[in-house]
């Protein structure tokens, strides 16, 4: 037992995972390749035109991923600040830095491409759907722990500030997705939705889920990258940093302190 | 319970001092309230509609703008470390604070809220369930407010840093405030959403106190 | 294949400018996001190499 929690502490240590991360990108980055390569394949080339919304639906294969990514980005933001904030590990606090940006990204993607989805969908560039309406707040909070991330000198106190943002952002993600809910139900005769739909062809179905997984592996590859460069420049100090193969090979363009 | 009435009692002798801290809030409050009908028209069908959005979002932000002060000035003269040293609990010296913020920014607006709804035509029971959601409401503001305010102490760009951090926390505040008034109007009671409030209050009320005080304690390191 | 040509893939029943908007900004943003992490381990890399170099100053004055 003492063994099995020595092993997970092992790589709590940034200098025994940024080798780890640096192995393992490689295979998340060809895995998202391949699936997504599939994914549209199925999608673009192989599932039929939709009854009611012709070829326009074909922009769910990319809107509903990255509005699952987006949460799915953020959970994993707060259980990484969950981490920190009960062990107190620097790599924690790096990790939902490193996943913080990805995240921002896929919800702006997610309004994006629902916007483009809205606009000949129900003639308007943005509805107050209450999913797009939580995804736009949702956009909000990655970009406040950012901003708060970025604000703040200390990297110890940053993403220990960071963590708890996260923390109660992620607490907070159902009641204002509950709550926008409400509200667009009562101030809305018809539930203009997104997401309702005829039930899906097989091949779409397929499709999306393909997709969702490219779009997971893709992340988890920028993630465990981005990690590895905020782990260079938090460690510079040391002396495993200063003697890494990236590290020790100087350009020659390099000018020496005479 | 002596501390927690002490530091209210310190916090509210130390901003009547200065009276600057009422005087924003509800000046900001008023100007808001009569700077959307002159944007928006004077048509009363659509002043009453939209009353209840805009008088919320109006105390909203007007109680978002004195945030940034509820721990600078503590922090500013060291008292806030005596109260992390201090063996009174954080958490409670805290929420002492929060309240005596609420009694500062948030209690002028809720008694002036009335007042302001009768500018957009209310009628009475609309403006008794507007008082009551602001009553419940701005409490839960300065709650929230509070983790935001604790998390961006001494932070470069504080204010506009704290907007942005807690605007996506108010919406639950908002849709349920603003939507208590509506549902009133509609008749369809505002019973439920004054509930969700209430129940919302309470939760921040144990959890906020908490969290700041976390977060205070991070940036007292 | 269910198109009738490649014109017909890129027009999308008429849809074609926010199919397309929408795959392509993604596209792009994904692209955007893999370039600026080469530029942001170039740029630590170089940090690194810098903090070295800083601490080495002085090693040898006596």
């Amino acid at each position: 037992m003492n063994n099995k929690i020595g092993h997970w502490f092992y790589f709590a240590s940034p200098q025994n995972f940024y080798p780890l991360a640096g192995r393992m990108w490689p295979w998340f980055a060809a895995l998202a390749t391949a699936l997504g390569l599939a994914g549209l394949w199925l999608g673009m080339l192989v599932a039929p035109a939709d009854f009611q919304q012709g070829e326009g639906y074909r922009i769910i294969f990319v809107h509903v991923p990255a509005s699952w990514m987006s949460m799915v980005i953020y959970l994993a933001m707060a259980f990484w600040a969950v981490l920190g904030l009960t062990f107190n590990t620097r790599l924690s606090g790096m990790m939902g830095r490193a996943l913080a940006p990805t995240g921002a990204m896929f919800a702006f993607l997610s309004l994006w491409t629902g916007a483009l989805w809205g606009k000949p969908m129900w003639g308007a560039w943005w509805v107050w759907d209450a999913r797009l309406t939580s995804e736009l707040i949702l956009f909000f909070l990655y970009l406040g722990y950012i901003a708060l991330t970025s604000a703040i000198d200390d990297p110890r106190r940053a993403d220990k500030a960071g963590g708890i943002l996260a923390l109660v952002g992620a607490l907070n993600v159902p009641v204002i997705y509950f709550s926008v809910k409400w509200w667009n139900t009562l101030h809305q005769g018809a539930s203009v939705s997104l997401t309702k739909g005829s039930s899906m062809a097989q091949t779409m179905l397929w499709a999306m889920l393909l997709m969702g997984l490219a779009f997971w592996m893709y992340s988890i590859a920028v993630a465990f990258y981005r990690v590895r460069s905020i782990i260079l420049e938090r460690e510079r100090h040391t002396l495993w940093v200063a003697q890494l193969p990236e590290v020790a090979q100087a350009p020659a363009t390099e000018e020496k302190w005479s | 319970m002596s501390a927690f009435v002490a530091i209210v009692r310190r916090d509210l002798v130390l901003a009547l001092r200065r009276k600057n801290e009422v005087i924003t809030s509800v000046f900001f409050f008023v100007v808001v309230a009569a700077l959307f009908p002159l944007g928006i028209g004077p048509e009363m069908n659509t002043l009453r509609l939209v009353a209840p959005g805009i008088l919320w979002v109006g105390a909203l932000l007007a109680s978002m703008l004195s945030l940034g002060r509820m721990f600078a000035a503590d922090h500013a003269d060291g008292t806030l470390e005596q109260m992390a040293l201090s063996p009174t609990s954080l958490p409670l010296l805290v929420a002492a604070k929060i309240l005596a913020h609420w009694l500062l920014s948030g209690l002028p607006l809720v008694l002036l809220a009335p007042i302001l709804g009768l500018q957009f035509d209310l009628s009475a029971d609309a403006l008794w369930v507007l008082t009551l959601s602001l009553l419940i409401g701005t409490p839960l503001l300065s709650l929230i407010g509070a983790i935001g305010a604790a998390l961006t102490l001494g932070v470069r760009g504080g204010d506009v840093l704290l907007s942005l951090l807690v605007l996506p926390l108010y919406v639950p505040a908002l849709v349920f405030g603003a939507g208590a008034v509506q549902a009133q109007i509609s008749g369809l009671g505002a019973s439920a959403h004054l509930s969700i409030l209430v129940a919302m209050a309470l939760v921040a009320a144990v959890f906020s106190p908490w969290a700041s005080s976390a977060a205070l304690r991070i940036a007292l390191e | 294949m269910i198109w009738n040509g490649f014109s017909d893939f890129l027009a999308m029943g008429g849809y074609g400018l926010y199919v397309w908007g929408s795959f392509g900004v993604s596209a792009l943003l994904m692209a955007l996001e893999t370039l600026l992490l080469r530029r942001g381990r170039a740029a630590a890399i170089d940090q690194v190499r810098h903090e070295i170099a800083a601490s080495q100053v002085g090693k040898d004055w006596h």
